[in-house]
């Protein structure tokens, strides 16, 4: 009876671990939700330009969008090992990351700049050379500001707090998409943006290779709703012209 | 083959294995001298506390240790090491590795100083009463008596520790200092591989753990081989 009891208890934690698989009607977004106005928290959710798309995507496809904050360096493992299907935390499409993951059709247009301090001699992207330069970990800014001669690279895990980092004078430069880079200058006094854009670049959402159908859908979801005009009515939400 | 393109990509592709091999290094040296500063702020914790607890003395010194030992204690490495980076180096530019060190070190120190304590009060007190009839005053029983045979008592525990602090030091990467851990996270986050660069730098882990408990367990046999 024990051996019984203690066989039962073992088969029901194995079946506990795997209900934590994503279940078929949810669709399961990997994202890294410090990254406004893309994805952000705002009170005890999570919300932004990638959450709506994917909320929009999910109603479409008749399914739960369910969110999963994690590290950014992480989003693209979760989807590529099928711990979630959609990975959406401003991903721009990479050849690197083509190898392993596919991409949607791109949703939005962004680019790679350069934050400094208001008193900073750094005007344009040629005079980062020999900089200490601050990025995100696995984020565009990373890849790029590789090939930078001379600088050193500091990966923070976040990219909030390089730009601390850049505050307390601990580094020269913090290399980061434009949007979220409005919104750490407008939050912290004697920073500014260099008016000349590192690169530019093309947001799309993360699906594994061997789920092409999800791919198909996504695609037709975006499709649809740059055609009918919510897409620019999310990203006008978040995003205000004059900034 | 799957297997020899994964290790090409992750380690010898533009030379990826520089990651885990500079990381390697900030992780053996800020353990290592991790490791010194804690030896050496546990030890004067210990010392104090103890005398404190058998004689009454060093009343003061006494109560800031308890105020170090419940701080440092009661709170998570990472945060401790977040705050020396951003709050008390606020805006210099400074080290990591040495911030790294100051980090660990400080919070290393709080857990031996209560290892050497305990080893201390394991002691009997008939030890320190032989010492002092004798002719050795307090300081001379406690150096020539006390503290060798609770070294060898508490020599286990000590050892613990310091795998802790090693395996503990892969945090340092929030601070965007290049550890192991975060070398392994570089590479990840260039070629999306999840397995190869995860186990590696676990087996690099347990590597070193297994040698360091080789040589701790060597030298515990020959601290024992007085007790015959």
């Amino acid at each position: 009876m024990k051996k019984f009891l203690c066989l039962a208890a073992g088969l029901l934690m194995i079946a506990s671990l795997a209900a934590c698989t994503s279940k078929k009607d949810e669709l399961v977004m990997a994202t890294n939700a410090e990254f406004p106005p893309y994805e952000f928290h705002e009170g005890d959710k999570i919300v932004g330009i990638d959450v709506e798309i994917c909320q929009a995507i999910a109603d479409e496809l008749g399914k739960e969008l369910v969110i999963e904050d994690m590290a950014f360096d992480s989003v693209i493992t979760s989807v590529y090992t099928g711990k979630a299907d959609l990975g959406a935390a401003g991903l721009t499409i990479t050849e690197d990351r083509l190898k392993n993951i596919n991409f949607s059709d791109p949703y939005a247009t962004a680019a790679q700049v350069i934050i400094i301090k208001e008193d900073s001699d750094i005007a344009s992207p040629d005079d980062l050379v020999g900089k200490t330069i601050g990025v995100q970990l696995g984020t565009t800014g990373d890849i790029y500001a590789e090939d930078i001669e001379d600088a050193t690279l500091e990966r923070y895990n976040k990219g909030f707090e390089a730009v601390q980092a850049l505050l307390q004078g601990k580094i020269d430069a913090v290399i980061i998409d434009n949007e979220p880079a409005k919104v750490y200058v407008s939050q912290n006094d004697g920073l500014k943006i260099v008016d000349e854009a590192f690169t530019y670049e093309e947001y799309a959402i993360a699906i594994a290779k061997d789920n092409t159908k999800l791919l198909d859908d996504v695609n037709a979801a975006i499709k649809k709703l740059k055609d009918s005009g919510k897409l620019d009515e999310i990203v006008a939400k978040y995003i205000s012209a004059d900034n | 083959m799957a297997f020899f393109d994964g290790f090409y990509l992750n380690f010898i592709k533009d030379n990826r294995w520089k990651y885990i091999v500079n990381g390697l290094g900030v992780t053996l040296r800020v353990t290592l001298f991790a490791v010194l500063i804690g030896i050496a702020i546990g030890f004067v914790i210990a010392i104090i506390r103890s005398t404190y607890e058998k004689t009454g003395k060093l009343k003061i010194l006494n109560f800031l240790a308890n105020i170090y030992l419940t701080v440092i204690r009661g709170t998570p490495v990472v945060v401790q090491l977040l705050i020396i980076y951003f709050v008390i180096f606020g805006s210099v530019r400074i080290d990591k590795v040495f911030v790294a060190i100051v980090a660990f070190g400080i919070n290393s120190g709080a857990y031996v100083a209560e290892i050497i304590r305990s080893g201390i009060m394991s002691i009997d007190p008939g030890q320190m009463e032989a010492g002092r009839s004798l002719g050795f005053n307090y300081i001379q029983t406690m150096w020539h008596i006390i503290i060798p045979q609770a070294f060898k008592n508490v020599l286990p525990a000590l050892g613990n520790e310091f795998i802790v602090l090693l395996k503990e030091t892969s945090v340092a990467g929030y601070i965007a200092l290049e550890d192991l851990t975060k070398g392994a996270d570089i590479i990840r986050s260039q070629t999306y591989s999840p397995f190869i660069p995860l186990l590696s730098v676990a087996a690099i882990y347990l590597g070193i753990v297994m040698l360091l408990s080789f040589l701790l367990k060597k030298l515990e046999r020959r601290l024992r081989s007085s007790e015959r």
